[in-house]
């Protein structure tokens, strides 16, 4: 029991997150009867999943909105901010009660009274007044009870519990004369679900036998619907008595269904008792189409045929969807499970790699050949696994709509938040990962960047400041940009504020960027005032943090009073990387190959040329590079020609010196632990195929590691020569 | 056997470096494995070896002969790596501690350890829990927990990052 709760729960956070959704979509569109719908059927399954389970005080909670909404849904009360505010601290009610339910904090009965209070106010009319709108609302209650949409046609997914009934409805001659129009009774049916009716026409009389207050028609009906047969044969139930009624279903949402499509036509006649079995046979015998053959040989009239023919279509229809909809169905997995199959991957890419190497060592035909099999198949499952944690960061961005609703109703600024490349697939650890720093991103965006509108339109912009987020990829990182179109940052006030703390000195020239660089320092804020957003100076070194936990990068770009730009380079994946494989002297180290751009000699003629600076002369350029053996301390002889990796790293190309380079190699990041947490110029390790462990370079820290010691080496020697 | 002295008796495993015979608390200890090739990280003190391959996982070495300001000594067939499981910043970490070679695992009741002698001893007090005999010999046993707890860390990451720049 309790493990189905849990489904519960799991499944009522997500809804609850796409209720949200909607909601805001539906204050943007608020004439949207399909969003309505959407609210709708959200909070018809948390009722009807809530009550199942036990949670009844959050079915009964969730029921009262559920009524407001019908309301809307009917177009009784239109979607206002209001409204769309009332429902939304609902729903974080709702949350808080199924967090409660785990123990967390008690819920807060007082401010659900008041929730209700006023989303009762909505309802058209006095407390009186709402008992009578919920009488006539029943009947259409009836009718959508199982979360059909308002247009009557079951969405996609309630397809699953879709029954199909084949209906025969033959009034009364004199059903006229009893004031009942049929018609209202097959429009009504309609409303239920997917409807196919056709009108049987064989028994009409010739105009001179016929009483224009009778009724010949009868019809057969092929419905699709949610409902049971009892609501199906409640809309009769007036004309019951003394009307012919056959129900029977010819599909029952799949537990019917064979493998062939659907009855043959004849079939379908046998069984009605339109045909009998000898006629068919009769007929069978001839080529035309059975239906044109039944006609001809006048066992049976057109309209049968064709309302047979109608239920065939109708069925194959019917299953068709429902084929459609199960191929493209997907099943919930926990993330644990997700997580150990990454890791298992991981080591399989490992024991791989020592099996190639074992292969290329024995120079074996056939063990060269399988090794070459295996590494193709792990290559391809370890796509497939990455690909599966791959989420859209499309849902992160949903959810900061809200804050940004929230922030800017809280500090009087009217912000638009506009997003791109929700569609952006991200690591599933990268994207949780990423929401605090973004959260910090966005306030600080709505707080610091976009100015009040009075101030606003004083400066020529418009009135509403705008927040946008986008996501693009960029070869093997994600490339996040918060932009608004706020104040911007101020060099000049950041500096003052620095030198203030005395975290710079006077003399020091310092670029734009390197000022900017300064809000990441914990504890900096160029605020007086802390507010309730911002301004303590913790959020920036939390980004950071956050980013660089994530082996990504901030780029800050900005201009006094036009806005502020920032850009987050994040890699795809956190676990395996492409990698590239270097020695020096004994050790071994991985560069990412997503900053590689090539490899050149380094010859001792080279060295000697550049009259001991490190700069080398790749294709004409010069490319200042990095002796790790120097950087690292090794001590070991200098082969003849040494290799410069070539990379790129912030924009800007550096070179790598390495003894030799292996070539490729397929890296599982490892964290080194916390032991080497503070350890610079090293992001990890990975497993090489000999079971030795190699360390990954972070080439961005190593270049401001060396660039910090030049700079030091400089200052000293500008102080003893003056 | 009553309660009372299974309490009181601690099982320890007890290992070598240089002449010094040492021990910690087995129940710190998860395995001991042979010597393996050590990659060092780049930037950081002496004593800390680097890392090794256990099994798919990462592990730091720490060289205890260094640590405790004895002479680097070359390998032999008896060195080997304590795998024990410290608890650091509040998670629980697998470190590897090299040692000359490892001995034996042998019992202490409590009333036969002596508190850490205050003076005459090469050692930090500090890493000491106390003294043991054990067949007229003296051991000393490591609170390993303090030989590797986050103070001392703090130390190794100064000098790392010292050497760094």
């Amino acid at each position: 029991m309790d493990k189905h709760r849990e489904a519960f729960k799991d499944e009522a956070y997500e809804l609850l997150s796409e209720l949200e959704t909607s909601l805001l979509e539906l204050e943007d569109a608020p004439e949207d009867i399909e969003i309505v719908g959407r609210v709708f059927r959200a909070m018809h399954t948390i009722k009807g999943s809530g009550a199942m389970f036990g949670f009844d005080d959050i079915a009964a909670f969730t029921h009262e909105i559920e009524t407001v909404f019908d309301l809307v849904r009917n177009g009784e009360i239109s979607v206002t901010k209001e409204l769309i505010d009332l429902t939304l601290s609902a729903r974080d009610h709702i949350r808080t009660m199924l967090d409660a339910s785990d123990g967390g904090e008690a819920t807060n009965e007082v401010m659900a009274g008041e929730i209700m209070t006023s989303l009762k106010k909505l309802i058209p009319g006095s407390e009186e007044k709402k008992e009578e709108t919920e009488g006539p609302a029943a009947p259409a209650d009836l009718i959508d009870e199982d979360d059909s949409s308002p247009t009557g046609l079951p969405s996609p997914d309630t397809q699953g519990g879709n029954i199909t009934y084949r209906i025969r409805f033959r009034p009364s001659r004199d059903i006229f004369k009893k004031g009942t129009n049929p018609v209202l009774l097959l429009d009504e049916l309609r409303r239920t679900g997917k409807c196919k009716v056709v009108a049987q026409t064989d028994a009409i009389p010739l105009l001179k036998d016929f009483d224009p207050e009778a009724c010949y028609t009868y019809w057969d009906v092929i419905l699709t619907t949610r409902q049971g047969i009892n609501a199906i044969k409640d809309i009769f139930i007036f004309v019951e008595d003394d009307s012919e009624l056959s129900i029977n279903i010819i599909d029952d949402g799949g537990r019917l269904d064979n493998a062939a499509g659907y009855k043959r036509l004849g079939e379908i006649l046998i069984e009605r008792g339109d045909l009998i079995h000898e006629d068919l046979q009769k007929v069978l015998g001839s080529q035309k189409p059975i239906g044109e053959m039944l006609v001809d040989a006048g066992v049976i009239d057109t309209g049968k045929v064709q309302s047979a023919l109608i239920e065939q279509e109708h069925v194959s229809d019917v299953r068709e969807s429902r084929r459609k909809a199960e191929s493209l169905s997907s099943i919930r997995v926990s993330s644990g499970k997700l997580d150990s199959l990454v890791d298992l991957v991981g080591e399989l890419v490992t024991v791989q790699s020592r099996l190639s190497r074992t292969a290329a060592y024995q120079n074996d035909p056939e063990l060269l050949s399988i090794a070459e099999v295996v590494e193709r198949l792990t290559c391809e499952l370890r796509d497939n696994t990455m690909s599966i944690r791959m989420l859209p960061i499309g849902t992160t961005f949903s959810k900061f709509r809200r804050l940004v609703r929230t922030l800017s109703n809280e500090l009087g600024k009217e912000v638009v938040m506009t997003t791109e490349g929700a569609e952006t697939e991200l690591d599933k650890t990268v994207i949780e990962r990423l929401n605090d720093p973004l959260v910090h991103l966005i306030r600080n965006s709505i707080d610091h960047g976009i100015e009040l509108p009075g101030v606003r339109e004083a400066s020529g912009k418009p009135g509403h400041g705008t927040v946008h987020l986008s996501a693009v990829h960029s070869g093997a990182n994600v490339l996040i940009r918060i932009e608004d179109d706020g104040s911007g940052l101020d060099a000049k006030a950041i500096k003052a504020m620095a030198l203030e703390r005395g975290l710079v000195s006077h003399d020091l020239e310092m670029t734009e960027k390197e000022v900017f660089a300064l809000i990441f320092v914990p504890g900096f804020s160029t605020v007086k005032n802390v507010t309730g957003v911002s301004g303590r100076g913790v959020g920036m070194d939390v980004v950071k943090r956050g980013i660089e936990a994530l082996r990504g990068s901030i780029d800050i770009n900005s201009k006094k009073g036009a806005g502020t730009t920032i850009t987050l380079k994040l890699p795809l994946t956190l676990a395996i990387i492409d990698g590239l494989l270097v020695k020096v002297a004994e050790e071994f180290f991985v560069l990412p190959l997503s900053i590689v751009e090539g490899c050149v000699e380094l010859s001792r003629e080279d060295v000697a040329r550049a009259h001991g600076r490190h700069v080398a002369n790749v294709r004409g350029e010069p490319v200042p590079y990095i002796c790790l053996k120097e950087h690292f301390m090794i001590n070991s002889g200098t082969p003849g020609i040494e290799q410069i990796v070539i990379t790129e790293v912030d924009g800007s190309r550096v070179g790598f010196v390495v003894d030799d380079v292996i070539g490729e190699h397929q890296t599982v990041i490892k964290s080194l632990g916390s032991f080497y947490k503070d350890v610079e110029g090293v992001s990890g390790a990975t497993i090489m195929g000999d079971g030795r462990v190699a360390l990954i370079l972070d080439a961005p820290k190593l270049l401001q590691a060396v660039e910090q010691e030049e700079a030091g080496i400089y200052s000293k020697n500008a102080k003893l020569n003056p | 056997m009553s309660v009372a002295a299974m309490i009181e008796t601690t099982q320890y495993l007890s290992f070598t470096l240089d002449d010094e015979v040492f021990a910690l608390d087995i129940s710190k200890v998860r395995e001991v494995m042979d010597f393996t090739t050590v990659t060092k990280v780049p930037g950081t003190p002496e004593f800390m070896r680097g890392v090794i391959n256990l099994r798919g996982s990462v592990v730091p070495v720490v060289d205890l002969r260094l640590k405790f300001g004895m002479s680097k000594a070359e390998k032999t067939v008896n060195t080997c790596i304590i795998i024990a499981e410290i608890p650091l910043d509040g998670d629980t970490t697998v470190i590897g501690a090299l040692a000359d070679s490892v001995q034996e695992v042998f019992e202490l009741k409590t009333d036969q350890m002596e508190p850490p002698p205050r003076i005459g001893k090469r050692l930090d007090t500090d890493f000491i829990k106390g003294m043991g005999k054990c067949d007229e010999q003296f051991i000393i046993i490591l609170d390993i927990d303090r030989v590797f707890s986050s103070g001392e860390l703090t130390v190794v990451h100064e000098s790392g990052r010292g050497m760094l720049l």
